[in-house]
């Protein structure tokens, strides 16, 4: 790149887990709680920032342009343009790309950028049959005519289509995530027991993470109420084979392999990073905590789609010359345990390296103790807008601690696609 | 068309005459003798053409029209004076009213006092939906009463108990539920308000009328509304102290709003009025408190960013007022949960002052960010320590905060206790630590001690006076002295109302008299709020090694600190004192308590805790409530005593008995 990209800062909500009913902060609650903290400690005024990005890939009908709410929610300023991405489940790696070109093309110095989703409030939606009806009724005239289309109406219209569920499914192929996942497990025979091993031990490093306070970039929640939120809750400290065992595949019913239980939870976060120039730094007097060196998106088939960090992140070690284990920290974000496990399986299979990358052979195994070191979506959750943002951000911080090095943060996207970014500490 | 020299008229194509309102050489309307006079002529000229209709106006941003001036009360000092100034409105305003021509007013921003007259006299009133626009009666707050038109068109607009409600209580309403109530007839948003005014105008509609039982509240059954009114204001006001609340009841009454019908005998007359100290010392306490204003004025400062160090009671309330005051505040404390409770009571706070309206709440509790790492502290343009009371923990927090905070936040201790230059002496530069010491509760009191030290850095101190004027409140200067001023005045008026209690004399009675002598709680009851551990701290470094009462040692000894834990002398249920019927206050008692107030407050004055005498009682009044009709302690001192009090010893005062 040819400007150095700087991350300043950046912090999260933590990640509540959607429990059967709208948690307690919407997307822009949480997406403004965290960005108040975040800016009430920097050097710089809100009103300072050139533009706010965010991303989110279900916004409610209210915020659409969630961005800009959030931007002037957060006191930023009538001047401060705030704007929203969308690219499924890497909105939030989105927004920190789209400032990363503004910066590189000279247009801003100093964005704010980051990712969030409310899911427990994605909403229940009348259907198609139950909307028909509404329009036939609203154009009825006498009262013989309304009686007449009360009449037609049918109880079954009341169901309601649930909104998480269109928006996590595929619309070209018509597969549910769920399902691609599965497709992946059977191209590289990933099976339940290894899936189960995986989930049991991300639950196990977000525990150990916890205890050991390494979730330094959340900020924590207070409700209206005075209730208290400052840690992720999806995590299971029981969690263990015997309990994911008991579960029932989920997305293909009756045969398959992936259970709740071993795919990631459906969370409301928000998480967001400080990125600057050169210039802004000098002017602002910033101190840095890492920089974005290189990004990449990548595209395939939809069915495929958990693959989309193999094509991702395989350029860029291709462009800086380096191996899978040059790189002293790795996150990839974990929609399943399953996609996980096809990734490093994939960069394992002579095969797919050359069929579907153009690699003369296999890259390698990819040593599982850099990877998501303190664990991932399968303990944390998945607020789909959120965890792009959040894995970059959390990378910084294994590499801090590390000691400083260079990290990969890498998502697979519902659709087909995937997107990585490495960065520098 | 003639020029004049406050009001300008433009005529426009429909014939509609827009009298804007620009006094000359102010930045708001006020009411003058000159700006009447010039309405007057302006009238007369009109009445040449009369125009199809009158539109009053405001060239002011800051508001319609702010209502007389106030300067001229100072000098009513005769009952000759006071008819002729009452005269001059009373007259001019029913000259507007009988006007051939509609007319309408215009409202836009603050609409007080005689502004409201003008516009009740007007056929028509439009108001501008904008959180500026504020319609009020407040005359009674200075001792006078609505004499323009007020008393008698108010009750017309919005019936007699709304109106009795308003011109009592001086409250203002803004614009939705000044047209819910009938005082407007629109509500409107700026970008409609001319058209609103030109349509209603044209309109040819007749006034408003009330609907039939109203009218007969403001007619044939005055006298029962009357009897209502009285009953209230004798709770609050007794006609012996403020005179003016009766006469306004009897004056609407009895005498259809006309104050210069009233004889001069009777005790509701504007001479009475005129011969009673307490509108002098009521106007007095206004001016008292635009000086106050008037010391955050002059620093070039404009705050946005508080951090609060210590998220108890006093940091928490500090913090949620100064969110709803605009601010954005990071509030430290140790751990999360200390800090959240303060945000649920801000939250419950915010509900009830925008009244539910949740976007208002949303906004101001999002401004409050908990911040547990005190990161906040280094961006802020004021940093406030509200911790516990200990020098050597405020030392240490406070030196740290100095190395990080920018060179020029304000940094301050709101330590009600320990000495300025004592917790200063830990810093590099100890000149630059300035106290800001708010009341409990902080919402509701509306003065903030600013204290410096002899060599504080004076920019210092008048950023910090900037602040507190920036949050609505009123800064005193006050030189750093055990007590400042509020708590060395209130501590041994305590003390003396717990010895009686000690000797026998039931809490009950002691309330009493101290209420019935205009203080707002009685001393028993307002330890029983502070806390008694509280009370007893600051007892023991206010008076030194003095045994403390033994009824205050039991109590605390006993765990009972006062509302807060229910129980003090006093047992609280559901946040009130439970009381049992006072019985009669003897001789000398009322005397004996509120003695060691006035000589601790002349004490501070001698010692220089305060600049002069003014401020005193401008502090005591605005920081403890003492009864504001005496226009303040040292006030009350010269006025009674009959000398110049401020340096004499021990003369003897004489207190009114109580009623």
């Amino acid at each position: 790149m040819s400007k150095t990209i700087f991350v300043v800062d950046g912090a999260r909500t933590p990640f509540l887990k959607a429990r059967n009913a709208p948690g307690p902060f919407s997307a822009s609650d949480l997406a403004v709680a965290a960005g108040r903290a975040l800016l009430a400690r920097q050097r710089f005024a809100p009103g300072d920032l050139d533009e706010v990005i965010l991303g989110c890939a279900a916004p409610s009908p209210d915020e659409t342009n969630i961005g800009r709410v959030v931007s002037l929610r957060m006191n930023c300023g009538q001047k401060v343009p705030g704007w929203t991405v969308m690219r499924n489940c890497a909105s939030g790696m989105q927004a920190i790309d789209s400032a990363i070109m503004n910066i590189q093309s000279g247009r801003s110095t100093l964005v704010m950028a980051g990712g969030v989703d409310a899911l427990s409030r994605a909403p229940l939606l009348y259907s198609e049959a139950m909307t028909r009806w509404f329009a036939a009724f609203a154009s009825a005239r006498t009262l013989g005519q309304r009686a007449a289309q009360l009449m037609q109406f049918k109880l079954r219209y009341l169901a309601p289509v649930i909104g998480i569920m269109k928006g996590l499914t595929d619309p070209v192929i018509g597969q549910i995530m769920g399902q691609t996942a599965e497709n992946i497990a059977f191209r590289f025979g990933i099976d339940r027991c290894q899936m189960d091993a995986y989930a049991v031990r991300s639950h196990q490093r977000v525990a150990a993470a916890q205890d050991g306070g390494r979730f330094e970039e959340i900020v924590p929640l207070v409700g209206a109420d005075g209730e208290v939120y400052q840690a992720d809750d999806g995590v299971r400290r029981d969690s263990s084979m015997d309990n994911l065992a008991k579960l029932r595949p989920f997305f293909d019913r009756k045969y398959g392999n992936v259970t709740a239980g071993n795919s990631s939870q459906i969370t409301d976060g928000a998480a967001w990073l400080l990125l600057a120039s050169q210039e802004a730094v000098d002017r602002y007097g910033l101190e840095p905590i890492a920089r974005i060196v290189d990004s990449q998106w990548a595209a395939l088939d939809p069915a495929q789609m958990g693959l989309g960090p193999v094509h991702s992140a395989t350029p860029i070690l291709q462009r800086h010359g380096l191996g899978l284990n040059d790189v002293d920290a790795w996150e990839i974000n974990e929609a399943f345990a399953a996609q996980v496990l096809a990734c490093i399986a994939a960069w394992k299979d002579d095969a797919y390296c050359r069929e579907q990358l153009g690699l003369e052979g296999a890259l390698g195994t990819l040593d599982e103790n850099t990877l998501n070191v303190d664990g991932g979506a399968v303990a944390l959750g998945h607020p789909v807008g959120a965890s792009g943002a959040r894995i970059v951000l959390h990378l910084i911080h294994v590499l801090q601690r590390h000691g400083g090095g260079r990290g990969i943060a890498s998502i697979c996207i519902g659709g087909g696609q995937g997107g990585a970014m490495m960065v520098e500490v | 068309m003639a020029t004049y020299r406050h009001w300008n008229v433009r005529r426009d194509e429909s014939r509609i005459a827009w009298i804007t309102l620009d006094v000359a050489d102010s930045p708001m309307n006020k009411l003058s003798a000159d700006v009447m006079s010039e309405l007057d002529t302006l009238l007369d000229d009109l009445d040449r053409y009369p125009p199809a209709g009158a539109v009053f106006q405001s060239g002011k941003d800051a508001g319609f029209i702010a209502g007389a001036d106030i300067e001229e009360f100072k000098r009513l000092d005769s009952p000759e004076k006071a008819r002729s100034l009452v005269e001059r409105g009373w007259n001019l305003f029913n000259r507007v009213a009988g006007l051939s021509y509609p007319t309408c007013a215009l409202i836009r921003g603050h609409c007080l006092g005689g502004g409201l007259e003008l516009s009740l006299a007007c056929r028509y009133r439009v108001a501008v939906d904008e959180p500026g626009t504020r319609l009020a009666l407040p005359e009674v707050m200075l001792g006078i009463v609505p004499g323009w038109g007020g008393m008698l068109r108010l009750p017309q607009a919005v019936g007699a108990v709304a109106a009795l409600d308003m011109m009592l209580t001086g409250k203002a309403v803004n614009a939705r539920k000044a047209h819910s109530l009938g005082l407007v007839d629109e509500s409107v948003p700026a970008r409609v308000m001319q058209n609103a005014a030109r349509s209603l105008v044209l309109s040819g509609k007749p006034p408003r009328q009330l609907p039939f039982v109203q009218r007969m509240l403001n007619g044939p059954l005055k006298a029962v509304v009357a009897r209502q009114a009285r009953s209230q204001v004798a709770r609050r006001a007794p006609q012996k102290y403020y005179p003016a609340p009766w006469a306004i009841i009897d004056m609407w009454a009895n005498y259809g709003g006309n104050a210069l019908a009233v004889s001069g005998k009777r005790p509701t007359s504007l001479d009475a009025i005129a011969a009673s100290p307490t509108t002098r010392n009521l106007v007095r306490v206004f001016f008292l408190q635009e000086r106050l204003k008037g010391f955050g004025k002059d620093a070039d400062f404009e705050p946005r960013h508080v951090h609060v160090i210590g998220a108890g009671t006093m940091g928490g309330d500090i913090a949620s007022w100064c969110a709803s005051r605009g601010m954005t505040v990071t509030l430290q404390d140790q751990a999360i949960e200390r800090i959240a409770p303060a945000i649920r009571r801000a939250a419950e706070v915010f509900d009830r002052k925008f009244r539910g309206d949740k976007l208002k709440t949303r906004m101001a509790l999002e401004r409050i960010v908990p911040d547990t790492d005190g990161r906040g502290a280094r961006q802020a343009d004021v940093v406030i320590e509200a911790i516990f009371e200990n020098l050597e923990a405020k030392q240490k927090l406070l030196s740290g905060l100095e190395r990080i905070v920018k060179p020029d936040a304000v940094l301050a201790t709101n330590t009600s206790s320990l000495k300025l230059e004592d917790i200063g002496s830990a810093l590099k530069n100890p000149l630059r630590l300035v106290g800001i010491h708010f009341f409990n509760p902080v919402a509701r009191m509306p003065l903030v001690e600013v204290v410096s030290a002899s060599d504080t850095d004076r920019s210092m101190v008048r950023r910090a006076a900037a602040f507190v004027k920036a949050i609505d409140k009123l800064p005193l200067p006050v030189a750093s002295a055990p007590g400042f001023l509020v708590n060395a005045v209130l501590g041994p008026y305590m003390l003396e109302a717990i010895r009686c209690a000690d000797e026998g004399i039931a809490v009950e009675v002691i309330d009493r008299a101290l209420v019935d002598f205009g203080m707002p709680m009685g001393p028993i009851e307002l330890v029983d709020l502070v806390g008694l551990d509280v009370a007893m701290a600051a007892g023991k470094a206010l008076t030194g090694a003095g045994a403390a009462p033994r009824r205050l040692t039991d109590l605390v000894a006993a765990g009972h600190l006062g509302k807060k834990t229910g129980r003090g002398f006093y047992a609280w249920i559901g946040g009130k004192a439970q009381k049992t019927k006072a019985g009669t206050v003897p001789d000398g008692l009322t005397e004996r308590i509120v003695r060691p107030l006035l000589d601790a407050t002349r004490r501070c004055v001698n010692q220089g805790v305060v600049a002069d005498a003014d401020l005193a009682d401008a502090g005591v009044i605005f920081g403890t409530g003492f009864a504001p009709f005496t226009g303040g302690p040292m006030n009350y001192l010269a006025a009674r005593g009959g000398v110049a009090a401020v340096d004499s010893g021990d003369e003897l005062v004489v207190l009114p008995k109580a009623a």
